[in-house]
């Protein structure tokens, strides 16, 4: 996916003012790999997408975006690996690209 | 500036169990922010990277006045636990488990696993050379995570332009 496609995929999506998606259900993989590339994440392996249909998963659930300590205990990552997958900030970057709210709670 | 990543410092001066966790769970979370986090630990709260004290830290009723009855369920209401109750033998280990029953209700992990997920996450963690002097320490007694023993004035170069935070 290049830049010019990932910005027009972006365009009929809606955020809210912290760059988290609106309507979660309006989410597609298309717009995960958009939202990545956006947040510095070139390609999404099957880590990545390991980790997001987790995280999709548990909020469908549970109506919120896990946080890491879930992340790590519900898939088998490590915090090592979901650090190095998700750099520079691993809570806001999965739940966005994950078409998901602000993760709630605090571990 | 908005390329410039946010740094914050913590540091741990005090080793009771309550008194831990505070430093931990925002260290937590601004790791997962993309906030860069350095952790220094001085005084008793070099406790919480010694590798014989990390999962042993205490937190005692006596003199403790937010500690009230009615944590545990009681319908005392805003009574504390008795001064002279306080005392008996026991009851800081009674207190010790009670508050990490509770803390590991709200899913929060033991302090040595939580400094390993911050380590892990990418936090660097130091120990205060006068304190290690002072308890007659070495770094071997202090957790793999701990970079380095440092003085404070090392402390003060590595945090340049970082937001610090006292606990």
């Amino acid at each position: 996916m290049t830049e010019k496609t990932a910005e027009a995929i972006l365009e009929s999506v809606e955020f809210n003012e912290d760059g988290y998606m609106v309507d979660p259900n309006a989410w597609t993989p298309q717009i995960a790999e958009a939202i990545a590339r956006q947040e510095g994440i070139a390609e999404l392996t099957e880590d990545h997408w390991k980790i997001i249909e987790f995280c999709r998963q548990r909020a469908s659930e549970s109506g919120a975006a896990p946080t890491l300590r879930q992340i790590t205990s519900g898939t088998g990552i490590s915090t090592k690996e979901l650090f190095s997958l998700f750099p520079k900030g691993p809570a806001k970057k999965v739940a966005k690209i994950a078409g998901l709210g602000k993760p709630e709670g605090c571990v | 500036m908005a390329d410039e990543t946010r740094k914050i410092a913590f540091i741990c001066s005090k080793g009771d169990l309550d008194m831990a966790y505070p430093a931990l769970v925002m260290g937590w979370a601004a790791l997962g922010n993309g906030i860069d986090v350095t952790i220094f630990f001085t005084f008793w709260g070099l406790d919480l990277v010694t590798k014989k004290r990390q999962d042993h830290l205490e937190i005692s009723p006596i003199g403790n006045t937010s500690m009230k009855m009615s944590m545990m369920g009681l319908p005392t209401g805003n009574l504390g636990i008795p001064n002279w109750m306080a005392a008996l033998p026991g009851m800081t280990a009674f207190t010790t488990w009670f508050m990490k029953k509770k803390i590991a209700e709200v899913g929060a992990p033991p302090v040595s696993e939580y400094l390993q997920m911050l380590v892990d996450g990418g936090a660097k963690l130091y120990g205060c050379k006068m304190t290690v002097d002072m308890m007659g320490l070495t770094k071997d007694d202090l957790v793999d995570g701990v970079i380095d023993i440092v003085t404070a004035s090392d402390f003060m170069d590595m945090t340049e332009g970082a937001q610090i935070v006292f606990i």
